[in-house]
């Protein structure tokens, strides 16, 4: 259903999510998620790989938006596909979260701040 | 059969002493008549001496309990103090004759005839007892040839009761023939001995001093019996009969084999104490979770019992964490320091393996014991805990002396873990057969729940048409929507889809209601409500929770529609001036994901007018989200075409329409979510 690769480099970390996220694999994203935050470095998340997502799925990203900024931490998405990214802008998490096309484009924005 | 056993023993008993002292009376009678020299002893005494066993093994068959939970000790007791009250009664006759030595009284045929009698139904009275409890220990886990065989013995002692009446003298061919083959049926008898083997240690030399003790009075009660008999003044003698002698060497016989074998069992004593306490700690351990255990205590009856099993000098278990429990150790004689000594300098493969929960049922542990170096132990088994082939720990022993564990204790320790693996995964079994049984529980409330915050009927709108469809899939979301008469041409408009199922799910949805019917009648701006729902939502609603909806307020008077939305999908509204459908794709934010007052950054409010004609859909994502077989969503452009080819019909049948084409889409009458569907038509 889901598989999520973690790489770390020097400055940031990456995050794979391929798949779908549904419920129940929601928890899988949560925890990953927990994981990178609590190394204390930007993620970026590489979502090429994602079907499908679904309002858990975005309720994971969602909760984490506040301790991200709190620990002055970045979070940049990018890679998603049109049904996934509508779904992202379909809730407001577009307003939200950074979403780039690249991965290109998303190591730009975590050097630039 | 009717007669209670109690009657029977006092009947028994009275019968008994009236046959004694009936014979008793008749040796004196004959004994008065004729001298002591005749040596013919008539028939009548010795028939009644013959009923005299007789009712005596009646009685004892009745008072020595029947049951089956006896104990041996408690037979030997038995035997123990009926032998003393016979050489206490035995004593005080000779102290009697000590002190009447020279008196007539003493050398008189009478007083001694009496006091012999005295002597001889004592005697007899042990002897039967004693054959009796005998009787009891032979047939101790008896098998159907044994119990034959018994029986064949007592009908041989009836039929040497009944030869002795023929009046043999002991030394004859014929009476020494029957004895002989009496005794050669003893003999075999005497090897059953099952019952010594459940005797512990010190039960073990109490029987020994208990049956040396029986053997002791056997010899001394015929030996004074004897030296009564010695004198001539002695006709009807209780030694002269088979049957008495044949009693006699039994009960010896069985006595001398009974000491010699508890005596060769005394060394093994411990290990079968020790067998015992293994089959009562594997019991306790197979019973430790119907008893209302924890898993917590079944492990810790494992390692107690295990350790106490094979002589471990210390020992440890460690279980994993699972969902519901934190990791599980328990220590006994060794410390944790030690513990994570041991696991670093253990070399076998195997051993380190299951020290590491990865062992996994595909290789077969050769080898569970190794040698550890550097510690204060010498030797080490270990044991993978497995619940449904899944390893979820581990078990070790620890002894300080090497090659500390042999193949036994292995396949013993296997034993005890597989039987405390099985009451685990029983335990694991009912807890989830349990946690299900609830969760439908659940569902089936919060679908109740859920069914009774819709709107039983919207309330009739005059200046438009509305049109309401629901169905909520198995699993119960939180779809909502909701319609609210403010004044005389202006309505509030609802629609809204809680993220999450189950209970939290419509117990969400009943904050939503609530937000709605009260907050609607103060505030009309579709924005300054979604503001405020965000607000007392955000106090309420779980971390990765959140509500999308979208509000809307129609003012039927000057046509106007002004609406917000909070990240839900995507309204649905058909022109009829223009005859084209579209949707409202305005900004907005779901409810409850920014919890702060920067909220109203993320809406806006949008605003136009309708005419006559004019539809407006509302919708849950289950019904764009819908996916038929080969994975294709339902999509926002089937729904446009859907509404675009019904737009003159009116909303009963718009609706129908709508619902019939998704069903036709996803080919399935399984929902795989719930769907909403709210039609206007102005």
């Amino acid at each position: 259903m889901i598989d999520i690769k973690h790489k770390e480099e020097e400055e940031l970390q990456i995050l794979f999510v391929n798949g779908e996220i549904d419920a129940s694999s929601s928890i899988h994203l949560d925890s990953a998620m927990r994981e990178s935050i609590d190394k204390n470095k930007n993620i970026i998340t590489d979502l090429t790989g994602l079907i499908y997502i679904s309002s858990a799925g975005l309720g994971v990203f969602m909760s984490y938006l506040q301790e991200l900024e709190a620990n002055n931490l970045k979070l940049v998405l990018f890679g998603m596909n049109e049904k996934v990214y509508e779904t992202f802008e379909i809730l407001g998490l577009d307003q939200l979260l950074i979403i780039k096309k690249t991965i290109e484009e998303a190591r730009e924005e975590l050097n630039a701040s | 059969m009717g007669i209670p056993d109690k009657l029977k023993m006092r009947l028994s008993m009275i019968l008994a002493i009236f046959a004694w002292i009936t014979f008793t009376y008749f040796d004196l009678l004959y004994l008065l008549k004729h001298t002591a020299s005749n040596p013919t002893v008539p028939l009548l005494p010795r028939v009644f001496q013959a009923l005299f066993f007789v009712f005596l093994y009646i009685y004892y068959r009745y008072s020595i309990i029947k049951s089956e939970h006896f104990n041996f000790l408690d037979l030997l007791w038995k035997v123990f103090v009926s032998g003393l009250i016979t050489t206490v009664v035995s004593l005080s006759i000779r102290l009697f004759f000590f002190f009447f030595s020279s008196s007539i009284l003493a050398k008189s045929v009478l007083p001694i005839n009496i006091f012999y009698h005295i002597n001889v139904g004592m005697v007899s009275a042990f002897l039967i007892s004693t054959f009796i409890i005998w009787k009891k220990l032979i047939l101790y886990q008896k098998s159907k040839l044994l119990q034959q065989f018994w029986s064949l013995f007592e009908y041989s002692m009836i039929g040497a009761l009944l030869f002795d009446l023929l009046g043999y003298n002991i030394t004859d061919p014929v009476a020494v023939a029957v004895l002989i083959f009496l005794v050669l049926q003893a003999v075999v008898l005497t090897f059953n001995l099952k019952w010594v083997a459940y005797l512990n240690f010190k039960q073990k030399w109490k029987s020994i001093l208990f049956i040396i003790l029986v053997i002791i009075y056997l010899w001394y009660f015929n030996t004074n019996l004897l030296a009564f008999e010695d004198g001539t003044s002695i006709i009807n003698k209780h030694l002269g009969k088979v049957f008495v002698l044949a009693i006699s060497a039994f009960i010896f016989l069985y006595a001398t084999i009974s000491v010699l074998v508890i005596l060769f069992n005394l060394p093994t004593s411990s290990v079968f104490e020790r067998k015992i306490k293994e089959a009562m700690d594997f019991q306790r351990l197979s019973q430790a979770i119907p008893a209302g255990q924890t898993e917590e205590q079944v492990f810790e009856i494992l390692l107690d019992s295990s350790m106490s099993a094979v002589f471990a000098d210390a020992a440890w278990i460690e279980i994993g964490a699972t969902a519901e429990k934190s990791k599980l150790v328990y220590y006994r004689n060794v410390k944790k320091e030690q513990v994570d000594l041991i696991k670093e300098s253990v070399k076998h493969s195997t051993v380190k393996k299951i020290l590491r929960t990865e062992f996994d049922k595909t290789t077969h542990p050769q080898k569970i014991t190794t040698t550890i170096k550097d510690s204060d132990f010498k030797t080490i088994m270990v044991l993978p805990v497995m619940v449904k082939n899944i390893q979820i720990g581990s078990l070790a022993l620890l002894k300080d002396v090497t090659e500390g564990f042999n193949r036994e204790m292995v396949n013993i320790i296997s034993t005890f873990v597989n039987q405390a693996s099985i009451s685990v995964e029983n335990f694991r079994l009912i807890n989830e057969a349990l946690e299900n049984e609830r969760y439908k529980e659940e569902l089936k409330i919060a679908k109740r729940v859920q069914k009774a915050l819709l709107p039983e009927s919207l309330e009739m709108i005059e200046d438009f048409e509305i049109q309401p469809y629901s169905i909520a899939a198995d699993e119960v979301g939180g779809d909502y929507y909701d319609t609210l008469k403010l004044s005389e041409s202006n309505y509030a408009l609802i629609i809204a889809d809680v993220s999450g199922k189950g209970t939290s799910a419509a117990f969400n949805m009943s904050q939503m209601k609530g937000i709605f019917h009260s907050l609607a009648r103060i505030t009309i701006d579709p924005k300054e409500f979604l503001v405020h729902a965000n607000n007392a939502l955000s106090a309420c609603l779980e971390r990765t929770s959140f509500i999308t909806g979208a509000f809307f307020h129609i003012d039927a008077t000057t046509n106007k529609i002004r609406f917000s939305r909070a990240g839900h999908c995507p309204s649905l509204f058909y022109s009829k001036a223009d005859n084209n459908a579209g949707y409202f794709k305005n900004k907005g934010l779901g409810l409850g994901i920014v919890r702060n007052l920067s909220y109203e950054n993320y809406v806006q409010v949008n605003e136009l007018t309708y005419s006559k004609g004019d539809i407006l859909i509302l919708y849950t994502d289950g019904i764009t989200e819908a996916v038929n077989a080969n994975n294709e969503q339902f999509g926002y452009d089937r729904l446009k075409h859907s509404l675009e080819l019904r737009t003159d019909l009116p909303t009963e049948e718009i609706k129908h329409g709508i619902i019939n084409d998704l069903y036709n889409f996803i080919g399935s009458e399984n929902l795989n979510d719930d769907y909403t569907l709210v039609i206007i038509k102005f």
